[in-house]
């Protein structure tokens, strides 16, 4: 049947972002949050992250413009970027997260740069596989 | 469980605690506020969010008792999360629970030095919010216990011999050890008690207006310090609203106030002398300290030294405290002039005028700080008699008290000021040595501190109580000293407070007076050759007798508090105060 065959797959997407380490816990847990009075809690707070993190991202990409390189606030404002990402799970996002923290503290401008670009792919990445998983599962 | 059921929870749901625990979440990352919110109404809590600290902290000023505990994030854009888990201890008294992505030790370490009672790191689990009610029913268990707890005390008083009371009654909040055992007693006898007077303890305090606060200290003059209990006192004040628990916890930090006042007495006269340059400097503090005693945590001064005059320091304590935080208004009267403390004397007849000039002297050396303090109104006419009266003094001990106090319109002598005297006493915290109070400062209770910002005229004198065996003891001048300040400062406080004073009762305020000024006397006069006042200071022989005429313990001391009095406790509490240490939170129990 289609609702379960849509099921199937969803649920197997949903393992795939587990197992490739694009999603931790966290996520679970918003699932588990998830139920009648909220039923779409999980997509509702993802999309609430997608938006603030783009304002984040930005304010991040004006700081790294900055000459010279103020890297306390740079830190700062990527510690306040890990919080939310930890919110919805975004493991990866997390992982580039405090890599550039790392940088910022040696103050490895370059680093930090690179990391950042690594940062801003896993963040698309996970934006585009779980609008994906969540239209898959609007269809169950 | 019943204690949870009966846990008195104003919310809605009060059989269903934790359930509808009122929750205020602070975070300006929206992502998190929309995950705990729905975390917590999971918990079946009734959730508020907020972005912004500011918007939080108003939201919690005009629904002071909307909310039963506050969750925030430590890093915020409009303000730090640590100052506003400050303003809410302060202003709210709520629990405060910090968050952050960031577990460092340093900054869990701040955390709970701020007072939070939790740090949850980031992302945090639905079971961790699930808990976050305990924090809320042990700050009103701890509550209802120190009233369970002093009530406690007070029947087993009944019950035992008169040494076993006094002993129990000694135990001041602030103490842990003794009174910790006791607790542990008493609360195991009065566990069902406990219960059944939980429930009656609401989220809503009482507010102790000085209206109330007078009949309070009224029915506590008339049973005695010594022999009372919150229900005795209930009774007695006849205010039909009004539980044996809100007695009992405003009689425990009554006690703790005066138990203050004992202290800074003992401290002041330690130091043998008004410091000058620490009197204004302690004035906040001493406000701290009155307000502090609302905080019985913060009131580890209260000794068992003090406990014991408790009875009769009241009044010198209070003058310490008075003088401290009066030298600000009540200096005003003379301030110029390091003269007489007259009023003191005028007061009482009986006094020689040898120590009327006592009074002064000490005054006058309270003068030179308190000119440094501040404001006091100049509408007392006996305020510039007592200028005068300094003047006079100058030259010997024969102190025309009546000079100054017939001028006071008020009084008709030592008596209506006696009044006044005895009543900003408590709110005075005065500090006569200003010195060190830090080290012991005698927890006084808040009540009775007279918030700075009524400065004289706000000050109650909540029954000052002449800590007259100190005096006798040999106290340092500097109590007298305080004691006669304050009972200036008093004096020069608001006409009102002495109109006040005068109509609430002249008798008690004159056996007060006498109380103060007997005290104040016997402590200058002991230090008298101490050379207490650099400069000024004029030995006078005071005639121990005339002391001895003085009415210790005259309860009716603490009986006239005018008021508004009152109220001026309720404010200030976020003076931050320095030496004292108390936090300010105290004042939640007066602001209610």
């Amino acid at each position: 049947m289609e609702g379960s065959q849509f099921q199937r797959q969803a649920a197997n997407m949903r393992k795939t972002l587990f197992d490739q380490g694009y999603l931790d816990e966290q996520f679970i847990q918003l699932e588990e949050l998830q139920d009648d009075a909220n039923p779409n809690f999980v997509e509702e707070v993802v999309k609430v992250f997608y938006r603030d993190s783009a304002r984040m991202i930005r304010n991040i990409e004006v700081a790294m413009a900055k000459t010279p390189i103020d890297f306390e606030k740079l830190d700062d404002v990527m510690h306040q970027f890990k919080g939310s990402c930890s919110g919805i799970g975004a493991k990866k996002v997390k992982g580039e997260c405090t890599q550039f923290q790392d940088y910022c503290k040696a103050e490895n401008a370059e680093g930090c740069t690179r990391t950042f670009q690594s940062l801003k792919q896993e963040h698309a990445i996970l934006k585009t596989k779980l609008e994906n998983y969540f239209q898959l599962t609007r269809q169950c | 469980m019943t204690i949870m059921e009966n846990s008195g929870f104003s919310s809605p749901r009060n059989d269903a605690f934790p359930a509808g625990l009122r929750v205020l979440v602070v975070d300006d990352d929206p992502t998190w506020l929309k995950i705990l919110e729905k975390m917590l109404k999971k918990c079946s809590y009734e959730v508020t969010t907020s972005g912004l600290a500011r918007d939080a902290l108003d939201m919690l000023r005009e629904r002071k008792d909307g909310f039963d505990i506050v969750i925030s994030d430590v890093n915020m854009p409009d303000m730090d999360g640590f100052k506003l888990l400050e303003h809410v201890g302060l202003e709210m008294d709520l629990p405060v629970i910090m968050m952050s992505v960031d577990g460092e030790t340093s900054r869990v370490m701040k955390g709970v030095q701020h007072g939070a009672c939790d740090y949850l790191l980031k992302p945090i689990r639905m079971k961790e919010l699930r808990n976050i009610w305990q924090h809320v029913f042990r700050k009103r268990i701890h509550e209802v216990r120190d009233i369970e707890f002093h009530e406690g005390i007070d029947e087993i008083h009944m019950m035992r011999n008169v040494s076993d009371q006094s002993e129990d009654k000694h135990i001041p909040s602030g103490t842990d050890s003794v009174s910790g055992k006791k607790r542990k007693d008493v609360d195991n006898k009065h566990d069902d008690r406990e219960c059944n007077d939980s429930s009656a303890v609401k989220k809503t305090r009482v507010v102790w207006t000085v209206d109330l606060h007078q009949k309070f200290v009224n029915a506590v003059n008339r049973i005695g310090l010594d022999k009372v209990g919150p229900k005795k006192i209930l009774d007695l004040m006849g205010v039909p609203w009004l539980t044996r628990e809100n007695v009992a916890s405003h009689l425990q930090k009554y006690r703790l106030y005066l138990g203050r006042l004992q202290k800074e007495k003992e401290l002041t006269a330690s130091f043998g002398g008004l410091k000058h340059s620490d009197i204004t400097s302690k004035e906040p503090n001493t406000n701290h300290c009155l307000q502090n005693l609302v905080n019985n945590q913060q009131c580890d001064r209260t000794s068992d030294s003090h406990s014991i005059h408790r009875n009769e320091t009241v009044i010198q304590n209070v003058d310490f405290k008075m003088y401290e935080g009066d030298m600000k208004c009540t200096v005003s009267m003379p301030m110029a002039e390091p003269k007489n403390a007259i009023n003191v004397d005028n007061s009482d007849p009986q006094k020689s005028s040898s120590t009327r000039t006592s009074l002064s002297h000490s005054f006058g050396k309270l003068d030179s700080e308190v000119k440094l303090a501040t404001t006091i109104p100049k509408q007392y006419s006996w305020n510039e008699e007592c200028s005068r009266a300094q003047m006079n003094r100058e030259c010997k001990p024969q102190f025309q008290p009546k000079s100054g106090i017939n001028s006071l319109p008020l009084t008709t002598l030592p008596q209506s000021i006696q009044l006044d005297c005895v009543q900003p006493g408590p709110s005075l915290s005065f500090r006569p040595s200003s010195i060190d109070h830090d080290k012991a400062k005698p927890e006084m209770k808040p009540a009775y501190v007279k918030s700075r910002s009524l400065g004289i005229e706000q000050m109650s004198p909540v029954g000052c109580k002449v800590d007259l065996s100190s005096v006798q003891t040999g106290s340092k001048l500097t109590n007298a000293e305080g004691f006669k300040f304050i009972s200036t400062a008093m004096w020069s406080m608001n006409n009102h407070s002495l109109d006040q004073v005068v109509e609430g009762g002249k008798e008690s305020a004159h056996r007060s007076l006498n109380l103060a000024c007997g005290s104040a006397l016997k402590s200058w006069d002991e230090n008298l050759h101490g050379g207490f006042f650099p400069g000024d200071f004029q030995p006078v022989n005071i005639d121990p007798r005339s002391i001895e005429s003085l009415n210790y313990n005259n309860p009716e001391l603490t009986a006239e508090v005018p008021n508004y009095l009152y109220d001026s406790l309720k404010f200030d509490f976020e003076y931050p105060f320095d030496s004292m240490e108390y936090p300010v939170m105290d004042q939640g129990l007066f602001i209610v």
